[in-house]
């Protein structure tokens, strides 16, 4: 895999200074290379990885699992498309096994997430039927662990 | 009243504390600090390799093995040295499995130097030769390496410090804490030496994984005429990540290994025997490992040193382990002024490159043997003090 996307990809925060010293490029090198995958949509853009257990007020999170009829031509992708397309939705992924979509979902309720089922997604042509799971604690997210497991506190300061 | 003084074995009793101990305690009692201290592995050990000892607590394998190490890992040891360096050892005669290359370290400088024997250790390095050499009886001569030679150890700093009462030559290369590493010429040039004077060696080549910038380890045991003399040291704690299962080896001449059976049988009797099977798996499936690992641990290599010479503490460019030792000289304070003011002004902590022999005086040691995440908050922090100094 690129070396430079699998850095970016943990910690975008890297100056292209230091990009460049691990990666043993220049530093021109490393910026052409930023931009042509920010050009090209390899790159799609930067966040911060928040742990929202720890903020108040956050919402509440679903993953929801979709049954679809493929519609001709375009299979899954037009439904997808459209399910991408509400705000509420901040994943998508078309699957193979029990079911055809996966979706999470954000929102400040229960009841708007049931709200949005119930009556936005439900709606659509092509769905046959939902099943969602409200998530109840984070561990983990994009590598990140977002819980602190406990290690022996004498974890040893000596001279080795 | 007892006068326990008295009862304590002189030898025991030269060895001085670590001079440093004060500035680790402070350490220990501060919260939140950011270490670059440890020089262990930060990775865990490979799952494959952990799972082996798991399994075999499993089948309840829980007995003591032969001293000498199992047969099998004796073998696979074998193996793994002709495949790495070159060297041919008979897993039944001249490989000794041992509690990590500490034990392997003791036991070798025993069996071969006793009172009035002269021990040349080079500095700095790692803490624990001195101290073996004075508790086994023998007298340690140290030889300062240089920043100028690259620390390299050079025929030009051992010739003057032999004398008829010479016995043994630490080699520690890749080398704890200056990263230096030796040629093949290096070493050829005092090979020569070792054997005019029939000198032994003990080369402790721990991380010989782990060089850099296309350079691979050579062991001083491949240079013609010194394989008879060498005890090769070697081990998986830093090369599999498995510091905590306490297991390395030592490769020498049948007649010595035989004596340090001997001593390890009557003081260890066996390594650890769920390390042993581990280690197995580690040396039949895990040289893909190395490589990962040495290659993050280059790119942490070029992050740190790149980024401590243009904040201006200049850094020779360390070419094996995972150490960086940077030269504070021009911030006038001496190395341990340096480390308690960067602990309470930052936090950071790092180790006074004072704690590896004198001559590691006016140089720090900075171990990058951390998550690129952890490092580039130090180096942030290194950086903020140095401006504020």
């Amino acid at each position: 895999m690129d070396k430079l996307l699998k850095l970016l990809s943990e910690n975008s925060n890297y100056t292209t200074a230091q990009l460049a010293l691990m990666l043993n490029e220049p530093e021109d090198y490393i910026k052409a290379q930023i931009k042509e995958y920010e050009d090209s949509g390899i790159i799609r853009g930067y966040q911060a990885m928040v742990n929202w257990d720890n903020v108040p007020d956050a919402g509440v999170m679903a993953i929801i699992e979709l049954k679809v009829t493929p519609q001709k031509e375009k299979g899954f992708d037009e439904v997808a498309e459209k399910v991408m397309m509400f705000d509420e939705v901040s994943s998508v992924y078309l699957m193979a096994g029990g079911y055809d979509l996966a979706l999470i979902v954000k929102g400040e309720t229960i009841q708007d997430v049931s709200a949005f089922v119930a009556k936005k997604l439900s709606a659509l042509e092509g769905i046959v039927s939902t099943a969602t799971h409200f998530m109840l604690k984070r561990y983990k997210e994009g590598s990140v662990a977002l819980v602190d497991v406990e290690e022996p506190t004498d974890r040893r300061e000596m001279i080795l | 009243m007892i006068d326990y003084n008295s009862k304590i074995n002189d030898s025991i009793k030269s060895v001085k504390p670590s001079g440093i101990r004060k500035f680790f305690d402070i350490v220990n009692e501060m919260d939140n600090v950011i270490s670059l201290s440890i020089g262990e592995p930060d990775f865990k050990t490979p799952w494959h390799i952990r799972k082996a000892g798991i399994d075999s607590l499993e089948m309840g394998r829980t007995w003591y093995t032969p001293n000498r190490g199992f047969a099998e890992l004796c073998k696979e040891i074998s193996n793994y040295m002709l495949r790495k360096c070159d060297l041919t050892y008979d897993p039944k005669s001249e490989v000794l499995v041992t509690v990590g290359g500490s034990e392997a370290i003791d036991v070798a400088i025993r069996c071969l130097v006793g009172k009035g024997d002269e021990v040349l250790i080079p500095q700095p390095s790692f803490v624990c030769y001195e101290p073996l050499t004075i508790m086994s009886g023998a007298t340690p001569v140290i030889i300062e390496t240089k920043i100028e030679n690259n620390f390299r150890l050079t025929v030009d700093d051992i010739k003057d410090k032999i004398t008829d009462k010479t016995r043994l030559l630490i080699l520690p290369f890749p080398n704890n804490p200056t990263g230096a590493i030796m040629e093949k010429e290096d070493l050829e040039a005092i090979s020569k030496l070792v054997i005019e004077h029939d000198l032994m060696v003990l080369s402790d080549e721990i991380y010989s994984e782990l060089t850099y910038g296309g350079k691979t380890h050579v062991s001083v045991a491949t240079i013609e005429g010194m394989k008879e003399r060498t005890i090769v040291i070697n081990g998986f704690s830093k090369s599999f990540a498995m510091t905590g299962w306490r297991l390395g080896f030592a490769c020498g001449p049948k007649e010595i290994v035989a004596m340090m059976t001997k001593l390890h049988q009557f003081g260890i009797m066996s390594a650890p025997t769920t390390a042993q099977y581990a280690a197995i798996e580690a040396l039949k499936n895990g040289d893909d490992d190395i490589v990962y690992m040495r290659d993050q641990y280059d790119m942490r290599r070029r992050l740190v040193v790149g980024s401590l010479n243009k904040m201006g503490l200049t850094c020779f460019e360390p070419k094996g382990a995972f150490y960086c030792f940077p030269c504070i000289k021009s911030t006038g304070l001496t190395s341990e002024e340096f480390c308690t003011k960067l602990l309470h002004s930052k936090h950071v902590a790092l180790v006074p490159g004072s704690a590896f022999g004198e001559c590691g005086e006016g140089f720090v040691r900075l171990s990058y043997s951390y998550s690129l995440k952890h490092l580039k908050k130090a180096l942030t922090l290194i950086e903020e003090f140095l401006k504020e100094l």
